[in-house]
């Protein structure tokens, strides 16, 4: 079974898959995928951020017009166009941040992991072109061949809640984690940005 | 004659740039292509495979072409939005006329009668002046076809010397270098090689921005144990993760190589047995480096000591290793010097010509390779051949079928050429897939001289800068227009397949070429019917020489995924990886695997000098200049499509905070940087990603927002490259500029 892993520890910020997502036949004109700089001052490190399609959407259990389906092989879809009213809960309530109300359609679009191709065993558009394969789709046997040194994770704790998704984040096998933390996770600092500012520092006194 | 129309606004607004989003067909869902080809990306180097959908003669979309080897789908943002550059409403479907009194500074004229201008104006310069006096500028995104017809026509239809092409700004310095060290000018492995390195080093190359796809490559060996160096003044994507980071001071390259050399030494980190065996000169230069202690290369280079003894020790103590460099340490003065101390390091460790165990530079430009074997280059003839030497030229006039006497010799390089517009001694000139007042350096230098001339002819797709100066435009073709072979990064010769047809009176390049040279009464050698003609005859011209393409046919390429040159015959599939122990080559015969007689590489020694410009109190900052990921070169097609234009709308000056506060500038304040050429104003963008020393700026733009207004016209005395990557600049808080 394909499936999807992300790493942001590859990401180049390249916007690739945010171009290419604007191409997929179910939604063209339109991105879905959010790729934003963690903290362009101090550091070039970018985090692409795809719907994670969990197990119980939370988009879906907050929607008044139950607008938010989820198929039966796990992907939550957009909203359902004649459903949908467009009061943003679904908005704010993804804990990843996901889905976009688009004002001029009247209604909520979000990834539906490009549906018109992995169900017909394609790759998703993103995963396709992605130069640095920080976005991946592939087996879990291609997944160990091709990536010894990470490990997936599929459960992230936000505060109470802890939820499961069908996409996975790579983290590293050394400090293996059973979750991801993610409110924890708000208050560290950046990686990186110490170690950046003493090489230029350095480097220049 | 041809000086720039007063009328830039309206010329702005009927020529562009405009943007272009995907709007009707592109847009709707369901579309049923009428074909989908495969072809390649019409920008970088690395030539990712792509299959362009078409519908109704027009590029409607992609889809991924994941069975290419290279690439295997991937594509970066300009690949995934470059058809957006068709159906373009900016796009030239007639000859163009200056005529001042014309609204937009030019009229449309018919095809055949511009075609008999552009005749009779050669011809009129060339009986006046001779025939020196026309000179052409042609370019490396152009097909191998292409580029071998630009170098035909200039010495057998204008019977000039003076040619040269943009990859003068781009690959000459890795190409002087390779020659000297190996005889030959090519990457030296398939990336595939890079997979199981222990170590990859990535000198001044921002792979991340400017060889997207390459990025795989290096974070795949990094998952099978590779260590990573990265060698740049910014902390580039690639550079954010690497494991060791050493952040030169912009220009001190070969200083750093040499330091490191002389570390390998110190340490008899040297694989003697290649040395003694397959070089020559190791002697001379191991004496040369004894000075580049630590202390001292740290001094030059502004990295700490300890950086650079762990980069040593990580570089020397390796059993496999991939070196990988670019513009980064090319762009300089003293280019070729970085590139042979880059050489050094990689012929002192023996560690080439395996799988794991490889070398090369990140060729920039579409055919920045095959662009830059056959002949369109100033010294150059098909096959990598040189002008200069008695037996290539009588081989190659014997293919074109002229007297070897009636061969003009070596011309000039392309800056050189713009100098000689100022002595009088150029009035005419014709560029194709050039854009020199965008990539040259102190441009504002080169639009005066495009003013000087009697006679300026460009042949283009869209009204670029340099054409606003021109005379007569001819209306040129798109990438997906036409057919011909390209060879990209790897050395890997590939097939670009016609998707349609040219719009209007727009005609392919080479056609236009020849029409030219028909309307000259010169027809003769320029009547070819297909680019399959062209490349029959390059494959003739390039036999036996060192870029041999005899064996390469267009069934070939399909059939194999590519062909690696040399390519000696029909029989032959293709060298994918040089300089393997016991290979055979023309040059050694059997000898040893590089090329030269004795078959041994050559170690030179490279003295280091620092930049032509430095800083001074005046002047006080060094200025480096680079691409961004969603724009490519001068920006000709990529500042039209809109999508990419969003991504990074305009320049911005990248400055470190200790720079920023100390001159009172905030992120996104307007600043002015200014040079001994010029000054342009922009806004900042404050990042602790940069040496405190230096400023960044992408040149991608034209005019007031050009890098290439303050960057200096110094060359490499040897490769001729300008010194784009440091000059001496300073830098204001400013006001919003208002001449937009």
């Amino acid at each position: 079974m394909m499936e999807f892993f992300i790493d942001p520890n590859r990401c180049i910020g390249c916007q690739s898959c945010v171009q290419a997502c604007s191409e997929c036949d179910t939604h063209k004109g339109h991105s879905m995928i959010h790729l934003e700089y963690v903290d362009r001052a101090t550091s070039v490190q970018t985090a692409p951020v795809v719907c994670m399609h969990c197990d119980q959407p939370t988009c879906a259990e907050v929607c008044p017009a139950d607008a938010i389906k989820r198929t039966a092989d796990g992907v939550v879809q957009t909203a359902r166009k004649p459903r949908c009213i467009a009061c943003s809960n679904c908005v704010l309530a993804c804990p990843f941040g996901v889905p976009e109300v688009k004002v001029e359609l009247k209604m909520m679009m979000k990834c539906d992991m490009c549906y018109d191709r992995t169900s017909v065993g394609k790759k998703p558009m993103c995963a396709t072109v992605c130069p640095s394969q920080a976005l991946f789709f592939g087996t879990r046997e291609q997944l160990e061949q091709l990536r010894p040194r990470s490990t997936p994770v599929n459960q992230f704790q936000f505060g109470a809640q802890t939820i499961t998704t069908k996409v996975n984040m790579l983290v590293p096998k050394t400090g293996k984690a059973e979750y991801i933390y993610v409110t924890a996770a708000l208050n560290e600092t950046t990686i990186g940005k110490e170690i950046t500012l003493n090489i230029l520092q350095e480097a220049y006194d | 004659m041809a000086t720039l129309p007063n009328q830039l606004d309206s010329i702005t607004q009927r020529y562009g740039p405009h943007l272009t989003f995907n709007t009707g067909v592109r847009l709707a869902t369901g579309v049923e292509p009428d074909k989908v080809v495969k072809t390649h990306c019409c920008f970088c180097g690395q030539q990712c495979g792509i299959q362009l959908k078409v519908k109704d003669n027009q590029v409607i979309g992609f889809e991924p072409w994941e069975d290419f080897p290279f690439n295997q789908g991937m594509l970066c943002p300009k690949g995934v939005k470059r058809y957006l550059q068709g159906a373009h409403p900016d796009r030239l479907t007639t000859a163009l006329e200056r005529d001042e009194k014309a609204a937009a500074g030019f009229r449309p004229l018919g095809y055949d009668t511009a075609i008999q201008r552009v005749a009779s104006e050669i011809q009129r310069i060339q009986s006046t002046y001779g025939n020196e006096a026309f000179g052409i500028l042609s370019g490396a995104s152009l097909t191998i076809e292409k580029a071998y017809l630009m170098g035909k026509f200039a010495r057998v239809a204008l019977k000039t010397p003076n040619i040269d092409y943009n990859g003068r700004l781009c690959m000459v310095s890795a190409a002087a270098g390779n020659k000297k060290a190996f005889g030959i000018d090519r990457a030296a492995n398939p990336w595939a090689d890079m997979l199981s390195s222990e170590v990859i080093w990535i000198a001044g190359a921002n792979v991340a921005e400017c060889a997207p796809i390459t990025t795989n490559y290096v974070w795949q060996a990094r998952e099978r144990g590779a260590k990573i160096i990265v060698v740049d003044p910014r902390i580039t994507p690639i550079a954010r993760t690497c494991d060791l980071f050493l952040p030169i001071k912009p220009g001190r390259d070969i200083a750093l190589f040499n330091g490191i050399l002389h570390l390998m030494i110190e340490n008899d980190w040297l694989d003697h047995e290649f040395i003694n065996n397959h070089s020559v000169g190791f002697d001379a230069l191991a004496k040369h480096v004894k000075q580049w202690t630590p202390r001292h290369t740290a001094e030059a280079t502004g990295i700490t000591e300890r950086a650079i003894r762990q980069a040593a020790e990580m570089w020397g103590q390796a059993k496999s290793s991939f070196l990988l460099h670019a513009r980064g340490i090319e762009h300089h003065s003293h280019g070729v010097q970085n590139v042979l101390g880059a050489i050094n390091i990689v012929l002192a460790s023996g560690r080439i010509g395996r799988d794991g165990c490889g070398y090369a530079t990140i060729t920039g430009q579409g055919n920045g390779q095959g662009g830059r074997e056959h002949g369109q280059k100033c010294d150059q003839l098909p096959g990598a051949r040189d002008i200069t030497n008695p037996e290539h030229r009588a081989y190659i006039a014997g293919v074109w079928g002229i007297d070897e006497k009636e061969m003009p010799g070596a011309g000039v390089d392309a800056y050189e050429l713009i100098r000689k517009i100022e002595r009088g001694e150029i009035k005419g000139l014709l560029s194709l897939c050039f854009n020199p007042v965008v990539s040259l350096p102190d441009n504002e230098y080169v639009a005066r001289m495009l003013d000087k001339l009697e006679f300026y002819c460009v042949i283009d797709f869209f009204l670029n800068e340099s054409a606003y100066h021109a005379d007569i435009v001819l209306p040129g073709s798109l990438h997906e227009e036409d057919e011909g072979i390209v060879t990209q990064i790897e050395g890997r010769v590939i097939k670009i397949n016609k998707a349609i047809d040219p719009p209007g009176e727009a005609k392919q390049d080479w056609r236009i070429i020849q029409d030219i040279s028909k309307a000259m009464g010169r027809e003769r050698g320029f009547t070819f019917t297909e680019p399959r003609e062209i490349l029959d005859e390059l494959r003739v011209a390039s036999k036996g020489g060192i870029a041999d393409y005899s064996g390469i046919t267009y069934e070939k390429i399909e059939a194999q995924g590519g062909v690696f040159w040399p390519c000696p015959d029909n029989d032959h599939k293709g060298t994918e990886r040089l300089f393997e122990p016991n290979s055979w080559n023309p040059i050694a015969k059997g000898a040893g695997p590089f090329y030269f007689p004795d078959g041994k590489a050559r170690f030179n020694v490279a003295p280091y000098t620092p930049p032509t410009e430095d800083t001074d109190d005046e002047y006080p900052l060094m200025l480096t200049t680079g691409r961004v990921v969603s724009q490519f070169l001068s920006g000709t097609q990529t500042r039209r499509i809109g999508p990419l234009v969003n991504q990074y709308p305009e320049p911005r000056i990248e400055l470190h905070p200790q720079l920023a506060e100390k001159l009172g500038i905030k992120d996104g304040d307007w600043a002015t940087a200014e040079t001994r050429r010029g000054a342009i104003t922009l806004q900042a963008s404050v990042v602790t990603t940069i040496r405190p020393d230096t400023i960044f700026i992408p040149y991608h733009w034209p005019g007031r927002k050009s890098a290439n207004r303050l960057t200096i016209a110094a060359q490499d005395p040897i490769s001729k490259i300008p010194e784009y990557k440091v000059c001496a600049v300073k830098l204001r808080k400013s006001e919003a500029p208002t001449n937009d």
